[in-house]
């Protein structure tokens, strides 16, 4: 008789559980749908300012590019004649310098930091810096830049634009390098150890070389970031109309030439600077792309990393 | 390593000192930490040459532990350091004046799981450790690597294939990847962790018989947590347990005559 009334307990048990369920799934499929509205949304919300920000700028750059435009200097400014020419080549100039001092540096430290280094108080010195510096105000960097670069050497010069964009780019590509090497298992170090191997020949032609694309992709997503920085340029190369001419003198680069030219009240250079914003973001697009065409015919994936 | 160091590390083997007759490798009062945790304790074996010995035990014994302290790679571990002697042919490996990286070109070394380097193929697989110690004669590292394949019993398999990547392989296919990797260094003992335990029973049973085949030429000393293959592989056995040594001897002798009741005991299965 007891088992008999426990089983119509369970029984019941049972339905109301169904019950629930039952009405819970109709409410969790509902749910599903809300969700996948909302996370379109934000989708379409976080394109479409992309979107409309690169439309505004081929819409309005569009016209002003000509094979003048594009090699000649400034000519005068109500003219509307002449190009950025000098921008151009020095923006190639003093990002192709940052890049050259910057990347080798931040690789070598974040190899250091991965692989050679322990836990004491050195490395958490180095990381912590490091973490400090990738949040460090462009325009910061550029005060420092001028006092002790350009106050001491005497001039602006393409030395300390370049210094100081590789100063913005070094914490970035430390990070990813580091991080980077990180996911090389363990597995693959001990196999090098066991063949008697010496450890910089591991660190270098094993776990680096597995990591290349991470590494890779790092550098040049900095190397697309120091391109548009302004707020360095402003105070340590001066911007010129002239073409390169030393190392140790001003030269003039894309992001400071589009500042200046849309300060100016007239018509024309404001049609001159849209021209310059296309042309630095076709230049960023074109390293993005040629990254990915490299990466493909390489046969290594971009791996994604957050900077 | 260039030829003239190949050749005259073939002369010294052959005019060598030993400190016991016949004895390659000789364990002398190892003990071994963690940190502060002791793994070993006091561990004194003799390892015949051109023979098969089997370390066995339950998990968390210490066998693992003992063979990485035959190379040196026990104290690769951050916080891990091992003190005694290993003495292989008359020298001490863990003599202040012997390079710990150089000793493990003398004695190599398998891993549990194959890990065979993803970036490159198969031939640069075999070809690494020649390459990356300095030997450029391309010749020399054709006919190394074809003799290792040939010696893991891979050759056969991928002779058409060398350039394709050594991670393609099967899991069986790659651990013999990473012995012929290691016979390239023309090791003199070959240290082998649980080598067939990521492997199915076929691809194993081809490990075990190539480990017949390489005694011959080589010392080998093999970790396995599976007793039945210490029985079918190896001449000597050592069991231990909780660091310790607790017995060692013919293999015949451990599994049919134990002379520990540790040993009888876990022989039977009764623990571990």
């Amino acid at each position: 008789m007891m088992s008999s009334k426990r089983g119509t307990e369970r029984h019941d048990h049972k339905h109301e559980l169904q019950d629930i369920m039952l009405k819970y799934s109709a409410r969790r499929r509902f749910m599903d749908k809300i969700v996948t509205i909302f996370v379109i949304v934000c989708v379409i919300a976080a394109i479409v300012p992309l979107a409309s920000i690169l439309i505004e700028v081929i819409k309005n750059g569009a016209s002003a590019i000509s094979i003048e435009f594009l090699t000649q200097p400034p000519g005068s400014l109500i003219s509307g004649r002449g190009g950025i020419g000098p921008a151009i080549q020095g923006t190639l100039i003093v990002v192709g310098l940052a890049s050259l001092i910057g990347a080798p540096v931040g690789v070598l430290a974040g190899i250091y930091l991965s692989e050679f280094a322990g836990k004491g108080i050195f490395p958490s010195a180095v990381r912590l810096f490091n973490d400090v510096l990738t949040g460090l105000p462009s325009i910061v960097v550029g005060i420092v830049g001028y006092i002790v670069l350009v106050l001491t050497i005497g001039s602006f010069s393409v030395w300390a634009g370049a210094l100081s964009l590789s100063i913005i780019m070094i914490p970035i590509v430390v990070r990813v390098t580091e991080e980077t090497l990180k996911i090389v298992p363990n597995s693959i170090r001990e196999a090098g150890y066991s063949l008697g191997i010496p450890k910089w020949k591991i660190t270098l032609f094993i776990v680096l070389k597995s990591a290349k694309s991470g590494v890779l992709t790092g550098i040049i997503l900095s190397i697309s970031r120091i391109a548009g920085e302004t707020a360095p340029l402003i105070m340590t190369i001066l911007g010129t109309s002239l073409f390169f001419s030393s190392l140790t003198g001003p030269v003039d680069a894309l992001p400071l030439r589009i500042w200046r030219l849309a300060s100016q009240p007239y018509e024309s250079a404001h049609a001159a600077g849209w021209g310059a914003a296309l042309i630095l973001v076709i230049m960023v697009l074109a390293l993005s792309i040629s990254l990915r065409i490299l990466a493909q015919k390489k046969g290594f994936t971009v791996t994604r990393t957050t900077i | 390593m260039n030829i003239e160091e190949i050749t005259e590390n073939n002369l010294t083997r052959s005019l060598k000192t030993v400190t016991e007759p016949n004895y390659k490798v000789s364990i002398r009062g190892i003990d071994a930490w963690f940190g502060t945790k002791q793994a070993l304790k006091n561990i004194n074996l003799d390892v015949k040459e051109n023979s098969v010995t089997a370390f066995i035990g339950p998990s968390g014994c210490g066998k693992t532990t003992l063979i990485r302290c035959l190379n040196r790679m026990h104290e690769m571990t951050p916080g891990a350091y091992a003190k005694g002697q290993v003495i292989l042919d008359g020298t001490n490996i863990y003599d202040k004046s012997v390079d710990p990286v150089i000793i493990k070109r003398r004695i190599g070394m398998v891993f549990q799981k194959p890990n065979p380097f993803p970036t490159m193929s198969i031939y640069d697989n075999v070809a690494a450790g020649l390459k990356l110690n300095g030997v450029k004669d391309k010749k020399m590292i054709q006919d190394i690597v074809k003799q290792s394949l040939e010696g893991a019993a891979l050759l056969e398999e991928v002779k058409n294939e060398l350039d394709k990547p050594g991670i393609g392989l099967s899991g069986g296919q790659q651990q013999r990847l990473c012995i012929a990797r290691a016979l390239a260094m023309q090791p003199e003992v070959l240290l082998m962790d649980e080598p067939t335990s990521a492997l199915d029973p076929m691809a194993s049973s081809k490990i075990e018989e190539l480990i017949h085949e390489l005694k011959k030429d080589l010392t080998i000393i093999i970790v396995t947590h599976n007793m039945q293959q210490a029985a079918r592989v190896s001449d000597y056995t050592a069991l231990m347990y909780l660091g310790e040594l607790i017995e060692y001897g013919p293999t015949k002798q451990i599994f049919e005559n134990p002379k520990k009741e540790l040993t009888e005991r876990y022989i039977s299965g009764k623990f571990g």
